[in-house]
């Protein structure tokens, strides 16, 4: 074998370890029967899936569906401008970037409580509201969808702005200068040569914040309160409280194909428009 | 007449240096007009701020005798020819043409745009890609998408200097031919003394942000103003304070009796050129000058004693 090979085997070692062997323990728990007291039994059986039929758990998936859309949609919006933004800057474009980034230095966990101690009935925005009389009783800010967007659009915001802006930064400045000479105001340029041109990047993005979003979790528990159920706390509720590994089980490999199949659909979809 | 396009002191500072030092000109209508000088002499920054992509930090563009200043090259009724092209790879040929009719909703487009392919030859391509196009076709492209929008002036910002040399001179007929059909005013700017000579009405050769001379290819070749314009445009062989062209240097064994002037030489070089020969010399001054031979004439050889001749008429001459 070529030295070169070898120098996959690291990755390989620990896709196995950590990817591969965990996805056969769950795709074989997914097929056993649920214990008594959590973990699973013999014997085999496809009763888990099939229980996955149930409108109860779909409307959990097209809620999650609905819910990851939402906020790729809302991160784009917000990403695309602060992206041109950055690539189109005389100066500073590092220290921006560096702003961009900024948030990772702390723990998602850390941020998203600083969220729920600024939306709750006696946060930061509901006390400042009543201090000065616009309000008479706290909003409800917290524990609901838009608190639960509002956390995925913050969390994933920089998966979309950093693509984006890699593209912008590559374009030929020269391009939306000739969209001006050619009469295309700003908005136009944006829209006629700047969006399509930046497209790799949008996909990237949309793929980057779509997918965590549509498994997300830890969001959806704290800043949705439970009332929120998404795939992530209908799997965490299954190997916690409910004590069903098999169901947890199935509901997870079902988001995983869901997520593949939609992505490959997507992406073959893409390649196509690019011939 | 007004002037299509009039600059009026012109200057731009950037960070630490002076780009462009208070040019003025003016552009008649329906005139091929260049720019020429070589790189960092301030032409494309000039033509930048014709087109609106840069501020001048003082000075004025007028176009059709107004002050277009604070208009953005959107509002601008000029059109720029990249030096890339700068074609939009997500359009077609005939995306790309049809990008600026578009944006003024002008009518019978497709008409237009049928026009403007057949006229710069890319009928049969109009649906490929710019990434399916040669380099020549890429520029038929770029400037069908300009000349569609009927623009005061089209800007060449140097637009042949990506081509290869033999479809370059090709193309310097055709753009030529281009604009006397279209009447469109053409300001080219180019660092090739050549392409400024054969396509322009009026040649502006600038130097270290301003400009040493303006007129006729003829008048700037022939009478040339400044030592730089002289020597930008072409060869000159000093003899003494006295400039000649080598192609009005002739030389031979004896001075001409004819009231030519000469002057003494020795032979140090002799080459082969095809459709002529070039004889290099050194004068006991110990300036060197090139004198171009008809290939019959007598051979020269290095070492030889040989007297340089020429018309006093041919003489340049500077204030």
């Amino acid at each position: 074998m070529k030295l070169r090979s070898w120098f996959l085997l690291p990755a390989w070692l620990w896709m196995a370890l950590l990817f591969a062997a965990p996805f056969l323990i769950i795709m074989a728990y997914s097929f056993l029967t649920r214990g008594v007291y959590g973990g699973v039994e013999h014997p085999w059986t496809a009763e888990s899936y099939q229980r996955l039929v149930d409108p109860l758990y779909l409307e959990v998936f097209l809620r999650s569906f609905v819910m990851a859309v939402v906020a790729t949609v809302l991160c784009l919006l917000f990403a695309f401008p602060a992206a041109l933004f950055i690539a189109r800057a005389p100066r500073h474009k590092n220290l921006y970037l560096q702003l961009v980034i900024l948030p990772f230095w702390t723990s998602f966990l850390v941020r998203t409580y600083a969220w729920m101690f600024l939306l709750r009935d006696t946060g930061l925005i509901n006390t400042a509201l009543l201090k000065i009389g616009l309000i008479h009783a706290p909003l409800p800010l917290l524990y609901n969808d838009g608190a639960v967007l509002l956390g995925l659009v913050y969390g994933y915001l920089p998966f979309m702005v950093l693509p984006i802006y890699a593209t912008l930064e590559r374009l030929d400045p020269s391009l939306p200068e000739a969209a001006a000479d050619l009469g295309a105001r700003p908005l136009t340029t944006v829209f006629t040569v700047l969006v399509p041109l930046s497209r790799p990047g949008i996909i990237a993005g949309a793929v980057l914040v779509f997918i965590p979003c549509l498994g997300a979790y830890l969001t959806p528990d704290l800043l949705g309160g439970g009332r929120t159920v998404m795939v992530g706390n209908l799997v965490e509720n299954q190997f916690t409280n409910a004590r069903d590994w098999p169901f947890g089980s199935a509901v997870s490999i079902l988001l995983m194909a869901l997520v593949t199949l939609m992505l490959w659909l997507f992406l073959r979809r893409q390649s196509e428009q690019l011939v | 007449m007004t002037p299509i396009l009039e600059v009026r002191n012109l200057i731009k500072d950037f960070p630490g240096h002076r780009a462009v030092a208070e040019i003025s000109f003016s552009i008649p209508q329906g005139s091929f007009f260049s720019l020429l000088g070589p790189s960092g002499c301030g032409k494309t920054t000039t033509l930048r701020m014709i087109a609106g992509f840069e501020q001048p930090t003082s000075g004025e563009v007028l176009l059709k005798g107004e002050n277009v200043n604070q208009r953005r090259p959107y509002q601008r009724n000029v059109s720029t020819v990249f030096q890339n092209y700068a074609l939009f790879p997500h359009l077609s040929a005939r995306g790309n043409i049809e990008f600026g009719l578009k944006r003024q909703q002008a009518g019978n487009m497709a008409k237009r745009v049928q026009e403007a392919i057949k006229l710069v030859g890319l009928a049969g391509k109009e649906d490929r890609r710019p990434a399916q196009l040669s380099g020549g076709e890429r520029q038929r492209v770029a400037l069908a998408r300009s000349l569609v929008l009927e623009p005061d002036v089209l800007l060449l910002d140097e637009p042949l200097a990506a081509l290869d040399p033999k479809l370059r001179k090709q193309m310097r007929v055709e753009l030529k031919a281009m604009q006397r059909r279209v009447g469109i005013s053409f300001l080219l700017v180019t660092h090739d003394q050549e392409e400024a000579l054969s396509m322009s009405d009026y040649v502006a050769v600038m130097n270290e942000g301003k400009i040493e001379q303006i007129g006729s290819p003829e008048e700037i070749y022939l009478r040339p103003r400044t030592r730089f314009v002289a020597g930008f445009l072409g060869a000159v062989n000093w003899i003494g304070d006295v400039g000649v062209r080598p192609e009005s240097t002739r030389i031979g064994s004896h001075p001409e009796r004819n009231g030519a002037h000469s002057c003494s030489a020795t032979v140090t070089d002799s080459v082969f050129l095809g459709d002529r020969i070039q004889v290099r010399v050194q004068l006991a001054t110990g300036q060197e000058a090139i004198a171009q031979v008809t290939r019959g004439s007598t051979a020269f050889r290095p070492g030889e004693a040989v007297h340089l001749c020429w018309n006093a008429s041919d003489e340049l001459t500077f204030s």
